[in-house]
């Protein structure tokens, strides 16, 4: 007897349910849609969205502090040594820049949108825009280059500084020989505080060139300081282009258009 | 009159040849309508807005670029298909649910063919569809294709007797096997129809019809066949392009079928809800298609409501609850026109 | 009379299936449509987390921890983060705690509904489905107005969080639990307690619960079979004990304890119950600085660290063993998916092709999780 009770019981739930089922379906056919039409009406991007990013070169160091953040090494950043005669300014955060910065990548291909390049930057140049429609047919055109510098401007600089570095280590060679020679006239086993290195001193040329920022930074102190002076002045008068605000999110909105503009082209031709 | 084209034309070859024409004239556009229908209902009810780029007032162009596009795409033929069956499969899953057009009455001054056996002939005709699922099946050399059409097969073969019995107790009451004379059965205001007639039986007939119906159709909740999350595609797994198209054609043509039927068994057809209000031949095309296209809403709209049954209990709901409720029935209207009339 | 034989056939469910839940692929064995056998094949997406654990320093470890379950990211990383700390030994402001649970539990919430949602869509429901997703995107409206990303977070790292939240942050979650409630209600309606979608999973895939101790089972998949174990209330980490919630368990109320109603039930229950824990931790969160534990360098002492943590899918742990160095020597996962899709042939054996749909979905694997 159970049987035939559950047999009509079940039919009768079978049905309560459809029901119930349709009536949630019917009550929704008439609430608005909660989804917008794409491309003509967007979803606002909060503050904090995690888009393309942005570089902007005015500030930038040439630190790589942002690319050896990246843990997919997407951010590939080439530096040449200014002249002591040249005057790169400073950055809105008021640090001094030193380094041309000849080569600036971020092959968007590659990046995972983690946002761990941007806290590390010492100026705030590098943050994250609101810019995320992007794609391309050719993969290679998601390299994008943030450099300002044209690529002959580049070549010139990176020459110029291994010039500049080839000159330096040569004087330097010629300094770390006399003071080798001096050293070992004197039979003194103190070695100066400059060399940090002391058993490459018989062979000094290749111990200098790869590790190019600390040693000459003695003999370049008195140039550079003399060019600090300017800047105060000269700031005022460059300010239009130079000076950036340095706040990421107020820039966001106009750094698409700069992109899109100039660097874009750029990039395709790397 | 029962067909002005042929009444005009003569019933020789070109009479029969305009006459059979304009059922693809209706299914054309009506499958379009209908998935356009499908597309925007199945939106609203979940929330979303469903196309409405092409043709720009909300997407009506949908269906249509569809077709275009299915009709412009590559006809892929797999290597190891049989092929003359996997061509000839589509086709004869059209035919069957276009021939069923003959005998729907949409006026009473058109029907293709005014056969004394209509109701016999659609519900004969329609199990051709049958045969072309399971070419489809076997001829693609796919297992989910075959687990498909098997599935159909058993599917539709079970639920026929269910939608036989059901309309086997309308035609007691009407008396009549021809679907013109079952509309004319029910003249009048709307009380008159044979929902409403011999209360409750004939109401939960046509419940009973409207579940079989939708399983015949392959509509969710019984769209085993074709289950997408199960079997992929089902049967029409390696169709593409034209061929494609033709069951999805298929599909709305016997959708809008088991529609028109439920509407002139149920429903009285052609006739005016409203007695002689707006009654006429002409009316009576724009009432059966009403009438068809609101049960269409209640598919589309069941489709989107429920999940899907298994195989198994298909045939349960089949065989242990629908049958059996439609043999009561038959017993009880068969006892109720003997007794009352 | 001799019994009559049948020829068995093999079906390929997968990889490029509608319903394995992404690249899973199953060879099936089939007399009819019942299945004889059943035999996961796993490593379509393979990516290397542990061997790219070894060259990455710490933090950068974070943004890969994420895409280890990318329906679950903040629970991967908490649980990574946690590790982390625990051998750098640095304690975190409790508010970053409090917000690292709300996270947790928003992530939880959205990681099941995508889980109910596609569960529908596989037995045939193609609307609860939709309705689920249009209430995940408000979660993942409030993630990317916390942190930018809308799937892959990167939020919490090791001592402390990327940001703190932001104005507005609190109210918008109020308004998401306030609308969410009757969702469910409304989700039940549709499907749970749907006749037909009911009779598609009770008594479907029956796992009792000493099979499911002894694969290793755990998470929703453990608790359907009726074994009261999370280790948010069984181990507390976090600030887990300071809030007043239950450990919801299959019932069996459709049909035998553990069958496919169950597991599905555990999870719609469970957003019920996340739902209590942020309202506290909304109510009762403190003030702090997120960023004051964050330390400059991660460079952990020689040590090592086995942290588990209850991940919307089951017990995710990380094994991080350090050298000393700003890189970890080996960081080892151990996903909930994986156990629980060795579960698999077991629970399949002797029901239909479409049943083996409704216990893949009730399982409720991620690719990501599996294969890492
Ligand atoms: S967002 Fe992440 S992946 Fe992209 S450049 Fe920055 S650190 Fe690298
Ligand atoms: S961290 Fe900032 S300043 Fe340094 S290289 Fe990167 S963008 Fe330039």
């Amino acid at each position: 007897m159970s049987s035939v009770d559950t047999y009509f019981k079940n039919i009768g739930k079978g049905f309560w349910t459809v029901l119930l089922g349709m009536k949630v379906t019917m009550r929704h056919l008439f609430t608005p849609a909660v989804t917008i039409q794409y491309p003509d009406a967007r979803m606002p991007i909060p503050e904090r969205g995690r888009n393309r990013l942005y570089v902007n070169m005015d500030d930038c160091i040439g630190c790589n502090q942002c690319g050896m953040a990246c843990p997919v090494g997407c951010i590939t950043i080439e530096t040449a040594k200014s002249l002591p005669t040249e005057d790169l300014g400073v950055t809105s955060t008021g640090q001094k820049k030193r380094l041309w910065v000849t080569q600036f990548d971020i092959d968007f291909a590659k990046c995972c949108y983690c946002g761990l390049c941007v806290p590390p930057c010492p100026t705030e140049c590098i943050y994250m825009t609101d810019v995320f429609e992007f794609s391309e047919y050719d993969r290679d055109k998601l390299n994008y280059s943030f450099i300002t510098l044209t690529p002959e401007e580049a070549a010139q600089k990176t020459e110029q500084a291994k010039a500049a570095e080839k000159e330096a280590a040569a004087k330097k060679a010629a300094a770390a020989a006399a003071a080798a020679q001096k050293a070992a006239q004197t039979q003194n086993a103190a070695q100066p505080n400059a060399q940090p290195n002391p058993p490459s001193a018989p062979k000094p040329a290749p111990s200098v060139a790869p590790t190019p920022q600390p040693a000459p930074a003695g003999a370049e102190a008195a140039p550079v300081s003399s060019v600090t002076a300017d800047p105060q002045g000269s700031k005022t008068a460059s300010s239009p282009e130079n000076v950036q605000p340095p706040r990421p999110q107020e820039q966001a909105a106009q750094a698409p258009q700069e992109l899109k503009t100039n660097d874009n082209p750029k990039g395709s031709a790397d | 009159m029962h067909n002005f084209i042929t009444y005009y034309l003569g019933a020789g070859f070109w009479g029969s040849l305009v006459s059979s024409i304009i059922p693809l004239v209706f299914i054309l556009p009506f499958a379009l309508v209908a998935i356009w229908l499908e597309l925007k209902i199945s939106a609203h009810m979940q929330d979303r807005v469903g196309p409405m780029r092409t043709g720009r007032w909300h997407g009506w162009a949908q269906p249509l670029a569809d077709v275009t596009k299915l009709i412009q795409k590559e006809d892929i033929i797999p290597a190891a298909a049989d092929k003359a069956l996997y061509i000839l499969a589509p086709a004869l899953v059209f035919v069957g649910a276009y021939a069923a057009y003959a005998a729907i009455p949409f006026s009473p001054a058109y029907i293709g063919s005014d056969i004394n056996l209509g109701i016999f002939y659609i519900v004969a005709v329609s199990a051709l569809v049958v045969i072309g699922i399971l070419m489809a099946g076997w001829s693609s050399n796919n297992k989910w294709s075959l687990l498909g059409a098997m599935r159909t097969a058993a599917q539709l073969v079970s639920y026929e007797i269910p939608s036989s019995l059901a309309i086997l107790a309308v035609v007691m009451v009407a008396g009549s096997l021809n679907l013109n004379d079952i509309c004319a059965a029910q003249s009048g205001w709307f009380w008159n129809w044979f929902v409403f007639g011999k209360f409750p039986f004939l109401f939960i007939t046509f419940i009973i019809y409207f579940i079989a119906s939708l399983a015949e159709t392959n509509r969710s909740p019984f769209d085993i066949p074709e289950a997408e999350s199960e079997l992929v595609a089902g049967y029409h797994t390696e169709y593409s392009g034209m061929r494609f198209a033709f069951f999805y054609l298929a599909e709305y043509a016997n959708m809008f079928v088991v529609a028109a039927v439920a509407a002139v068994l149920f429903f009285g057809g052609w006739n005016s809800p409203f007695g002689t209000f707006l009654s006429g031949p002409v009316w009576g095309v724009f009432w059966l298609i009403s009438k068809g296209m609101v049960l269409v809403f209640i598919q589309i709209w069941l489709r989107w409501t429920l999940p899907r049954f298994r195989v198994d209990q298909l045939m349960y709901l089949s065989w242990k609850i629908l049958t059996p409720f439609a043999l009561v029935n038959i017993f009880a209207v068969g006892l109720w026109v003997v007794l009352r009339g | 009379m001799a019994e009559l034989r049948t020829e068995e056939m093999v079906l390929n469910m997968g990889p490029q299936h509608p319903s394995t839940h992404g690249v899973l692929r199953v060879e099936l064995v089939v007399d009819g449509e019942v299945v004889v056998d059943a035999i996961p094949h796993i490593g379509y997406l393979h990516r290397c987390f542990e061997k790219h654990a070894e060259v990455m320093s710490y933090q950068q470890i974070v943004p890969y921890c994420d895409r280890m379950d990318y329906l679950g990211s903040m629970n991967n990383d908490h649980a990574y983060v946690l590790g982390v700390e625990k051998l750098l030994n640095i304690q975190v402001p409790e508010r970053v705690e409090y917000i690292r649970v709300i996270m947790a539990e928003f992530q939880r919430i959205a990681s099941h509904l995508v889980s109910v949602g596609t569960y529908g869509l596989d037995i045939g429901a193609f609307t609860p489905f939709l309705f689920c997703f249009r209430d995940r995107e408000m979660i993942l409206d409030l993630f990317e107005m916390t942190c930018g990303a809308r799937l892959l977070y990167n939020y919490m790292w090791p001592g402390g969080l990327s940001h703190d939240l932001p104005p507005g942050f609190v109210e918008k979650a109020r308004a998401f639990i306030k609308h969410f409630r009757p969702a469910i209600k409304e989700l039940n309606e549709l499907l749970s307690y749907n006749e037909i979608f009911v009779k598609r999973t009770a008594n479907v895939g029956v796992l009792p619960a000493d099979i499911a101790i002894n694969y290793g089972a755990s998470g929703p998949t453990l608790r359907g079979s009726g074994v009261k174990w999370d280790l948010r209330k069984c181990e507390p980490y976090s600030v887990y004990d300071k809030f007043n919630w239950d450990i919801v368990v299959g019932t069996g109320e459709m049909g035998t304890l553990g069958d496919c109603w169950d597991r599905y039930m555990v999870k719609v229950w469970e957003m019920e119950q996340s739902l209590r824990i942020i309202e506290q931790a909304l109510d009762t969160l403190p003030e702090g600085d997120v960023h004051a534990a964050i330390p400059k360098r991660v460079r952990p002492p020689v040590g090592e660290v086995y942290v588990r943590s209850e991940s919307p899918r089951g017990e995710l742990a990380y094994y991080i063993v350090s050298d000393g160095s700003q890189k970890p020597y080996r960081v080892k996962g151990r996903a909930p998916s994986f156990s629980n899709l060795s579960l698999l042939p077991e629970i399949s054996r002797g029901y239909l092709i479409a049943d083996m749909i409704a216990i893949i979905g009730s399982v409720d694997i991620t690719l990501g999780d599996v294969d890492r």
